[in-house]
């Protein structure tokens, strides 16, 4: 930590800027050690295996009740008894501690309810017990998973030790081809770069093409990096971000209250302090890797059992036969991705001997679908539907796999067993060629059966 | 269940070898992240599948000796847990995914970077891992890490990261 090392005028990267703030110092050099005080904590199904951890403290209360955010998504409604048992333990315990936050059973994935609900602002530091906790640079925020102890310590205690991480810089070019989308960018990076290419790393992404992205697809690229081995990843946010946010917390008063903003603010004064909050990185930052990527160049990818960066071309693959395709999960289950998968399936049918799963990412996914006629489409062409939440993203619940079969998902990891039983196969995509490869029942480009 | 080494002092024990990205998921499955999580319940389930053979070979003090990213994928801590409590005082591996890391250090589970020992040890050798004199011998030879800064080591020769809290919490 030498003083050289620190200026406050010298350029830094987003990750110095983000973890100066949570530390309340004015800077922080990449590789120190610093206490870090998140603006909010996350826990889902884990809270109350954490919580049994928090009593060895012998506290009677949490230190910090209204930063915490606590959502049931995991296996949700409870699938057995045990799941059950913990899901009442969870409630006790937000009820026991006024725990700030709380999202129950069908309200959706942790990490989309969080986005939604304008819980996690701009510039804000989220630790979550939550391996995807990155997601949240996508909002221009620094999120980083943490272990259950680790968790427990936070509520004790109000703060944890980070360190300051090396970062790389993405630079976005050129627009998404048809069919192509950013989690065909997020596999095409993995694949080039290695399941550990951003290793304990800030991912930090910019450039001209991030304003043609929407933003749903802008949350599955910042959620994959988390395969990457980052320890966060980050989209600087513009004025479609805060205005998002701004709509938000305007018809959420109680949060804009938390937050610190004023009654009777416009959605334009909302939007302004958003702004004033958000954290840019320095131009001539140091990064330990830059790379440009032109997303013109990619094309839809796929990921192999069982690597995320094992990764082809999808027109390799099509003599893959599946037995269940799968929508789902925070990467790949909001609403964009309801839209690619309608635009591929309504008026066909998913073939005979073939399993069409859907889990929306939240309710408001799931209203959304619903009031667009989507989901009577897509039950036509043959697919059926699970509560909001992560469905068999982990292999809980809702559409585990049996030994020998083979899925397609447009969950994020494609991990032995992840899904069920250990000779199951998992395949990753996109939306739009998970949706297609439901219709022909093999893997295969979406182009083949919308032409 | 054989219960945690002490890896304060040298401990002795045979190596495990195994590949790169082993994940979260086959070290501790998902399937059971919310129905287990105390060490007599998730230490039959370590490493099954990758291993199912482990759970019933491992002895304490044992290490496993493993590639890159170690650990990667989820946050669940009884990855680390059911490793430690099977008895295993070591990962040894090219690098660790960032949570399983810190997860393993503050359960008192050493996790160390030292490829050296990486290229040269191999699957059944006896070793010996010295926390304070930063090696790990095998026979003659002796391979250097890294030392641990001395907060860690405090961490580690406290008991872990929960114990260590109790006792600053209860000093106030
Ligand atoms: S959807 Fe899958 S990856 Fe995302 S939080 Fe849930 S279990 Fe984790």
């Amino acid at each position: 930590m030498t003083e050289a090392g620190r200026p406050a005028d010298m350029a830094r990267t987003f990750a110095q800027k983000a973890l100066a703030r949570a530390a309340g110092e004015v800077a922080v050099a990449v590789g120190e050690i610093v206490d870090a005080r998140p603006d909010i904590a996350l826990s889902h199904d884990n809270t109350a295996p954490i919580a049994e951890i928090w009593r060895q403290f012998g506290q009677d209360r949490v230190v910090i009740p209204e930063r915490m955010a606590v959502t049931l998504d995991h296996a949700v409604p409870a699938p057995t008894v045990r799941h059950a048992r913990n899901h009442a333990e969870v409630r006790a315990f937000v009820a026991e501690q006024g725990i700030g936050h709380f999202f129950e059973v069908g309200r959706g994935i942790c990490h989309q309810v969080l986005s939604e609900e304008a819980i996690v602002l701009p510039g804000d530091l989220v630790l979550g017990s939550d391996s995807h906790t990155p997601h949240f640079g996508w909002l221009g925020a620094f999120g980083a998973g943490v272990g259950r102890s680790e968790m427990a310590v936070l509520w004790a205690t109000g703060e944890l030790w980070l360190r300051v991480p090396e970062s790389i810089r993405i630079r976005l070019e050129g627009t998404l081809g048809e069919w192509v989308t950013t989690k065909d960018v997020a596999l095409t990076l993995i694949g080039d770069l290695g399941a550990d290419g951003a290793l304990y790393r800030s991912v930090e992404f910019d450039g001209r093409a991030i304003a043609g992205l929407s933003l749903d697809s802008r949350a599955a690229l910042v959620n994959m990096m988390a395969e990457m081995g980052a320890k966060n990843a980050y989209m600087a946010p513009d004025e479609d971000v805060f205005r998002y946010l701004a709509g938000r917390l305007l018809t959420r008063p109680g949060r804009r209250k938390s937050r610190g903003s004023e009654p009777g603010e416009t959605s334009g004064k909302v939007a302004d302090r958003l702004r004033e909050r958000a954290l840019y990185p320095d131009a001539c930052a140091e990064y330990v890797a830059e790379h440009v990527l032109d997303l013109s160049s990619v094309q839809p990818r796929v990921a192999c059992p069982h690597q995320v960066d094992d990764t082809v071309g999808v027109c390799e693959l099509e003599s893959v036969r599946i037995d269940q395709a799968f929508i789902g999960t925070c990467t790949n289950g909001r609403l964009e991705d309801l839209g690619a998968v309608h635009r591929v399936m309504a008026g066909r049918r998913a073939a005979p001997g073939t399993r069409m799963v859907i889990v929306p990412a939240s309710s408001e996914v799931w209203n959304e679908a619903l009031a667009r006629g989507w989901v009577a489409d897509l039950a036509a062409a043959g697919a059926v539907f699970g509560t909001p939440g992560c469905g068999p993203c982990m292999g809980n619940h809702l559409g585990v796999l049996a030994p020998g079969e083979v899925c397609i998902s447009s969950a994020n990891r494609n991990f032995q067993g992840r899904m069920g039983d250990r000779g199951a196969e998992i395949y990753l995509a996109s939306p739009a060629v998970v949706a297609a490869s439901a219709i022909a029942g093999r893997i295969v480009h979406p182009r083949e059966v919308t032409e | 269940m054989n219960g945690p080494v002490k890896i304060g002092r040298p401990f002795r024990g045979r190596v495990f070898r195994y590949g790169d990205h082993v994940n979260t998921d086959v070290i501790f499955p998902g399937r059971y992240t919310y129905t287990k999580s105390r060490p007599e319940e998730v230490v039959p389930h370590a490493l099954e599948d990758l291993d199912p053979t482990f759970a019933g070979r491992v002895r304490p003090g044992d290490v496993i000796v493993a590639g890159w990213n170690w650990g990667c994928g989820s946050s669940r801590e009884q990855a680390a847990v059911c490793l430690r409590y099977a008895g295993v005082g070591a990962v040894i591996a090219r690098s660790f995914g960032r949570i399983f890391y810190r997860n393993a250090l503050n359960n008192g589970l050493l996790a160390i970077v030292c490829p050296e020992a990486v290229d040269a040890l191999e699957e059944g050798a006896e070793v010996e891992v010295d926390l304070e004199g930063s090696a790990i011998r095998c026979g003659d030879i002796a391979y250097e890490f890294s030392p641990f800064s001395p907060a860690v080591r405090s961490m580690i020769n406290a008991g872990g990261l929960i114990e260590q809290t109790r006792r600053r919490l209860a000093e106030g």
